[in-house]
């Protein structure tokens, strides 16, 4: 599994560990923090909160953990704010279906990772069974 | 961080009901925890209405959203509504892009609004 590539002119914002539920919080609340800093609207702070605690939990809930990588840059002429996140766990077996909505393996509602996947403005993921899961979300300004 | 796990969130009564204010951003146990609290707290007073003020919440995820909705149909069946007040407008956009619906949860813009959407259920209720 290639790992995303960070783009030298980026600038990073932190890089927080995910072991508990109380780095779920920590790095959510880190998020609408940064995005405060970068002047973006209620709507889309609380969005791009919203989506970073989604994808925290599933690391939490199906990884054991992991990291979150956060940086500021330019993608496409958009300046972003990028969340990249990291774990080594199972990885996601068949991934157009953990895509769609509605389906969950452990008893939740199935909305976390396409929810969202529509909350910010673009949305990678690549895993691969037994090595982890990779995801890169980016809201721009 | 343990300040975190202890703090327990205060439920009050007022006449039939149960009223409650989410002051902190919940992690998942002490959301479990306010869920089962709340229930042990119908039960033992025989409350007909719960007001839950997320007014100060800054997101409802998956988690939380699935939090509330349970514990409105768990309290459905033990006879008592709930209701969810001063949900901010920048939440529920994003509880619906989420594709969250909360089914058998009621949402008041206020505490005044949601304690009358609770007389209005009781009279009904008084009613037939
Ligand atoms: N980081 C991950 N590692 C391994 N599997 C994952 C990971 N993230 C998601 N999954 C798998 O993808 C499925 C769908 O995830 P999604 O977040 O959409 O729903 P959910 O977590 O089951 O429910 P909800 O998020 O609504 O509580 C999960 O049930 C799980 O099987
Ligand atoms: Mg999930």
């Amino acid at each position: 599994m290639q790992a995303f590539e960070y783009d030298s002119d980026w600038t990073e914002l932190g890089v927080y560990p995910v072991k508990t539920e109380n780095d779920i919080v920590r790095v959510r609340q880190m998020a609408r923090q940064y995005a405060k800093n970068f002047r973006m609207g209620i709507v889309e702070q609380t969005r791009i909160t919203t989506a970073v605690s989604e994808l925290l939990r599933n690391m939490y809930q199906y990884a054991n953990g992991g990291e979150v990588t956060i940086n500021q840059g330019y993608v496409e002429e958009h300046n972003a704010l990028i969340f990249t996140f990291e774990d080594q766990g199972p990885g996601i077996e068949n991934l157009d279906l953990a895509m769609s909505d509605g389906y969950t393996s452990g008893g939740g509602m199935g909305y976390g990772l396409p929810g969202a996947k529509r909350l910010v403005d673009s949305f990678e993921i690549r895993t691969e069974t037994n090595t982890g899961t990779l995801i890169r979300l980016m809201k721009w300004k | 961080m343990d300040h975190f796990q202890e703090k327990k969130i205060p439920i009050i009564k007022i006449g039939s009901y149960l009223i409650v204010s989410i002051q902190v951003d919940m992690h998942d146990k002490l959301a479990l925890q306010l869920q089962s609290q709340i229930l042990e707290e119908i039960e033992k007073t025989g409350a007909k209405g719960v007001l839950i003020d997320i007014s100060v919440l800054e997101m409802v995820d998956s988690f939380i959203g699935r939090m509330l909705s349970g514990m409105a149909s768990m309290a459905s069946i033990m006879d008592a509504a709930v209701v969810i007040v001063g949900m901010q407008p920048a939440v529920a956009i994003t509880l619906v892009e989420l594709g969250l619906e909360m089914p058998g949860v009621d949402t008041a813009l206020n505490m005044e609004r949601g304690m009358e959407l609770l007389e209005r259920r009781m009279a009904s209720i008084n009613d037939d």
